[in-house]
Parts: structure tokens; sequence; C-alpha cells
């Protein structure tokens, strides 16, 4: 998995309540047997028309917000299916840290196995980050997830929280099943009592 | 100290290993299909690593299958077939329990897992899908999964977890006629909202939940995700043993006595500690559809669409989008608005005693002119059971087309999409934008009252074609 340590670049504002999987990622896309390659469908129905033109007011085609690496949104982000195809397509498109009152369990879960770091903060928090990523392209936050603080463009702190374990395995790239496969015994030792207590199973 | 909730008991039942706050839990049973399995199996394949558990893991292709009859001849689409190929490869290779689309047994992945007694009270299931927690229904601990989370699962049987708050949420009292699983579930939604439930674990409890048969206690933990849970759960009791014996791989005989003696303690402990509850009176609950883009845009089918003013918050806008997106204007009576294609199915009502209800609205009446109406069964026997009822011929001679198993026009991967603007009474469980099709509109409902719209052509109150006419004076 690739690191995430500190992350300086464009903060892109999506103030939208309950940001779906659907949206992220719409259905058609999830015919691929591969992990790469969605970020050009990344919040397709939105970001592009029938033809398959681009839609000059989304966000993500305005020219201040093409290369952005942050994404700040509303409550609820990432509701609705389990697809990792959402959080692959993000990371394809090059984003790499998404800001929002609340996550949806899954996702939430499902950024962290792919470098993407959720930070879910208080919704007054949010709304100075959306403010100064609404600013355009001058505007660049810088996320530090050693230090679990995130500065705006006019040097403005926000510290968040982040689970011990996860921050670990982000800073350092690891992949967590080879650390599950590290409690093998454990796991042998599990199977053994289990097969005793609940044979049925 | 204080008692255990149900969650708590199957958690710590399921505890490998316990250390800085993160938890190995072990995993009873791995369901897998065709979407969001292919990466995970190749990331095995990659650091050559085998499934640790394949007698526990169980396969199947809904998703992207063709519903048509004849499909058995193939598939067009080369994206589908290619992951339905993989699927058959990884099945094969890795040696796990495998149904393919030509066995009768196929079918919506939470469809078979109970029917096929794969799913038993006190487990915990996962599979790469969020409507796993359909099978919280028999007191399992059922939650969706990514895919990176899937190989995890594959290599390991494991699943590191943080533990999850409880929740109550409790349905008093009983259900007026009409009124089904699907209504209670929508309301639930409507009134925690879509993010209400998360970082819980909902234990739905209750007169009116006791009284639900298998089938409805699905429909209501199908949803749970839907309100942001990550899992839903309902206590076993003697309908879910009923259910479960005899089932071709529940326990039988010393092993079926040995396990309903440990089914039988797995309850919330009266003194246990909630987090939350939230409780509903049975009576309360009216039929519900949705009327936006939201499931929590749930409202009884006697109210009127909102306007964005009714709302505050990010809600307002919300509001104003769905309502565009949904071509509907504030004030409209719901029973006023014209569908142009009824969906019967889903793993959230695609079951034989939704197709009962379903069919019992629809005996003797025809589908509205001009409307496409569809009945998907949510597996191969729950459709050769309703062509032995007769509720094939039912649907069929009311109009409505009679397809094979899959989740079809729940997610439109398969050919089965609306067309932009055209509007369905859905069964299924999302009315994102989008999900059926691109600028399609979804209306949730139950299968009685999509039974209803699709005789009169708009949202129906299902009681008005139930209620018996008043004997002349
Ligand atoms: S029926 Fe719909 S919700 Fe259920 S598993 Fe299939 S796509 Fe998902």
């Amino acid at each position: 998995m690739e690191k995430f340590t500190t992350l300086h670049g464009i903060a892109a504002p999506l103030p939208l309540i309950n940001v779906d999987t659907d949206m992220i990622i719409p259905k058609q896309f999830l015919k691929t047997i591969k992990r790469e390659g969605l970020g050009k469908n990344l919040f397709d129905e939105m970001r592009f028309d029938d033809n398959g033109d681009e839609i000059p007011t989304f966000v993500l085609n305005k020219p201040a917000y093409r290369d952005a690496e942050i994404l700040i949104s509303g409550d609820n982000f990432g509701c609705g299916s389990s697809r990792e195809h959402a959080p692959w397509a993000i990371k394809d498109f090059g984003i790499r840290c998404v800001i929002a009152p609340s996550f949806a369990d899954i996702f939430f879960n499902n950024c962290f196995k792919n470098g993407i770091l959720p930070i879910p903060l208080p919704q007054e928090q949010v709304d100075i980050l959306m403010k100064d990523a609404e600013k355009g392209a001058n505007a660049r936050i810088t996320v530090d997830l050693e230090a679990q603080e995130i500065t705006t463009s006019d040097g403005q702190t926000i510290p968040f929280e982040v689970d011990a374990f996860r921050k670990h395995c982000l800073i350092n790239g690891l992949d967590d099943i080879a650390l599950t496969l590290e409690k093998n015994a454990a796991i042998e030792g599990f199977e053994a009592q289990a097969a005793q207590a609940r044979p049925w199973v | 100290m204080s008692g255990k909730t149900l969650y708590d008991k199957i958690w710590d039942a399921h505890l490998v290993t316990d250390t800085d706050g993160t938890s190995l839990l072990y995993i009873d049973r791995h369901l897998v299909h065709e979407v969001t399995s292919p990466q995970a199996f190749e990331g095995l394949r990659m650091a050559g690593r085998k499934v640790r558990a394949p007698g526990q893991t169980i396969a199947v292709p809904d998703h992207n299958v063709p519903t048509w009859e004849d499909r058995d001849k193939g598939i067009d689409n080369e994206e589908s077939r290619i992951q339905l190929e993989a699927l058959d490869k990884n099945a094969k290779d890795f040696g796990i329990h495998y149904y393919p689309v030509s066995d009768v047994r196929q079918g919506i992945v939470h469809i078979i897992g109970p029917e096929q007694g794969w799913t038993l009270p006190g487990m915990t299931v996962v599979c790469g899908d969020s409507h796993t927690a359909t099978h919280g229904a028999f007191g399992a601990l059922a939650h969706g999964i990514g895919t990176s989370e899937v190989e995890h699962v594959l290599a390991t049987q494991t699943l590191i977890q943080q533990k999850s708050k409880n929740m109550k949420v409790e349905i008093t009292g009983q259900l007026s006629p009409g009124v089904t699983a699907k209504d209670i579930v929508l309301s639930i939604i409507a009134r925690t909202g879509t993010a209400g439930g998360t970082g819980y674990v909902i234990e739905y409890c209750g007169e009116a939940i006791r009284a639900l048969s298998m089938e409805g206690r699905m429909t209501i933990c199908n949803m749970a995700i839907e309100g942001g849970a990550r899992a839903g759960l309902i206590a076993p009791d003697e309908t879910t043993y009923d259910y479960v014996k005899g089932r071709p791989h529940a326990p039988k005989g010393a092993q079926w006595e040995a396990a309903m003696s440990w089914w039988k303690t797995l309850y919330s402990d009266d003194d246990a500690h909630w987090d939350k509850v939230v409780t509903l009176k049975g009576e309360d609950i009216a039929p519900t559809v949705t009327w936006g883009t939201s499931p929590e845009d749930a409202l009884p089918i006697t109210a009127s669409v909102p306007a964005p003013d009714d709302f505050s918050g990010g809600k307002v806008d919300a509001v104003k989008r769905a309502l565009e997106y949904m071509g509907l204007k504030a004030g409209t009576p719901l029973s006023a608005i014209e569908i142009d294609t009824v969906f019967i199915g889903s793993c959230t009502n695609g079951r034989i005693e939704d197709l009962r209800a379903a069919a019992a609205i629809l005996k003797g009446h025809k589908i509205k002119d001009g409307l496409r109406a569809m009945v998907v069964p949510g597996s191969g026997l729950v459709r050769a059971q309703a062509e032995e009822e007769g509720l094939a011929d039912i649907f069929k001679q009311a109009g409505f087309e009679w397809r094979k198993a899959g989740c079809s026009m729940c997610l439109a991967m398969n050919p089965d999409q609306l067309a932009p603007g055209e509007r369905c009474a859905a069964t299924s469980n999302r009315n994102f934008e989008g999900r059926q099709g691109r600028g399609g509109r979804t209306h949730l409902m139950s299968p009685a009252m999509a039974a209803a719209a699709a005789i009169t052509g708009r949202l129906t109150d299902v009681r008005e074609l139930t209620q018996p006419t008043p004997e002349p004076a």
C-alpha cells in the first residue's frame, strides 16, 4: 500500500450531503476485474453529460480543481454500497484525503485499505475548510498525519483524531493481511476451540 | 456490571485477539459474488496465498447475470462475461462452494445463504456487499465489507474490526392491515436518517418484529445499512428455528440439539446497556413510499411531496436537488405520481412471501396499459416454488414479465435498466440517483404496494384495493 505521511495540495469543495457510492462510481464501471483505471469515471454522472462531454460547472472539471488531492464534503459521505471501486476511483483520480462531518462505515474502512485518509471533523471546522477550498487553486491545504493536524491556506491549524492502528498502517504503508498472518497461532487456537464449542459451523 | 446485548455475545464468541483497541474477529461464513471479488482473488494469487477455509466460503454470481429465459446460452456484454468467468475460475481454483448460473439454487447471494442453511444464528457472516446485513435476521452478526477485506477474509478467515455501539430499535404493538416489514423499515429510516445508525449495530425488537416471518425479518435487517448501521440483528426464536431446520447445510441430529442449546442463549440481557434507543408504535406505521433520492426520503402514501423549506441544514439543498432529479413538485399528493415501470425483486423483497403478497393484490387484475412490469425472483428455488404455487401464472396473466433469478433492476448492472426520466415503483432498497439506470427515478415500497401501483399506474395506497366494498344497505 502507498504510504501516507504529509499531503500538501489543492482541496476541492463538494458541499453535498449523503454523497453515495453510486455517485462516486456508477455501477457500469464495476465490471472491471482490476483496481486501476477508475479515476476517469470518478463522479461520472455528475462530471459528464449524456454525450460524454464535461459538465463545466462540476467542481472537478473547473481548471482550479482538476489536480485536487483533497476533497471536502458534507455529512454521511460514501453511503450506500460496499464497492471498493469508490475509493479506488478517488485514489486513481489523485485524491488522497477526504474531509467531511461524517462518513459511512464501510467506505471509511475501505479508504484506509487504499492509502486514503478520511477525516471526520465537526461541521464548523468542515465549514472553515470548505470556505478555504472555495478560494481555488492557490489555497493549498496541508494534512499532516504524523502530527494529526490540518493547516489551512492562511495558516490556521485544525487537529484531528485517527485510530492508532490505522495511522500506523497508513504511515508505513503496511498490508494488513501480512500483519494478521503473523497471528496465525492465535487463529489456529481459536479454530481448535471453536471446533469443540460449535462443531456445526 | 451490566448484562450483554446479543451483539456483545456474538462478538465475544468470535474474538480471536484483542490488542490496542483493534480486534481480530473470526468469520464463520464468507459469501462471495462476481463484482467485488475478482481483485481479491487476484491479490491472493499474486501473494501466493490460499483460501484458508474453503468449506466456509460460498460463491454465486448474481449482480451481472441476465434474467431472461435462455440466459444459459451466454452473455453478450463482454465485461460481464469476463467477471462471471473469473468467478467460475476462482471458485474452481480455490475449491469453494459454488452455485453457477445454470444451477437452480443460484440466486441473489443474500437470498441463497439463508435458503441453503449457510446462515445460522450466532454466526459471523460477511460478504463484499453492503446488504449482507440481511443475514442478521437470524441473529447472526452479518455485514458488508470492501474488496480488500474480502481478500483478508479469504486469506485469514478473520477480519480486523472495531466494536460498534449498541442501538435498540423497538417496534411495539401490532401492524395495521396493509402494512408490512418494508413499511416498518422505511419508517425507521425516515425517523433516524440514513446516517442515524452510523457507528452502531442495531437490534430490532418488540412485538411487531416478533410477529414477523423470517422473510419479513430479512427485509428489515437488509435495510439496516440504509440507516447507516454496520449490521442489524433480530434475536432468534421459534420462527427462526422452524425456518432453519432441515435446510441443506443446517445442523442435524445431535449437532442440531447442541446448536439449539447455544442459540437459546442468544438474546440481549434485560440489564444490557444500550447507547441509543428508538421506539416506534406499530399502529402508527402506514404503507410507505419514498419520494426522493435517499431512503430517508420516505413518507406515508397518504402524504404529499414535501418542500425544501420543510427541512433545515444541508438537507434543504439536497431536497431541492432531489425534487429536480425526481421531476416532482412540492405539494403533489404522493398517490398522484404516475409511474412507467414496476420492479418486484431484489434481496430486500425477492423471497416467496414477497411474491405471494404481490400476487394476492394482482389476482384477477391487469396492469395498467402501457406499463412495463417485471418480477425477478430472488433465487431459482423461489422461482420454482412460485411456479408451483401458481403465482407465476397470476403475474403473467396480469401482464408482468416473469424472469430468472438475479439482482437485475435493483442496480441495473445487467440489461434491466430504466431509461432517463423513467419512473419506477420498486421493491428494492436504494433510490439513489442513477441507481436503476442513468436518469431513472425510483420510488421504494413494499411488494403489495408495487402490485397496487402496477394496477393503477400511479403510486397507490394498497388499502384502497383491499378494503372490502361496503354492502349495499
Ligand atoms: S439485489 Fe440489489 S441490493 Fe441486493 S445484492 Fe443485489 S444489487 Fe445488492
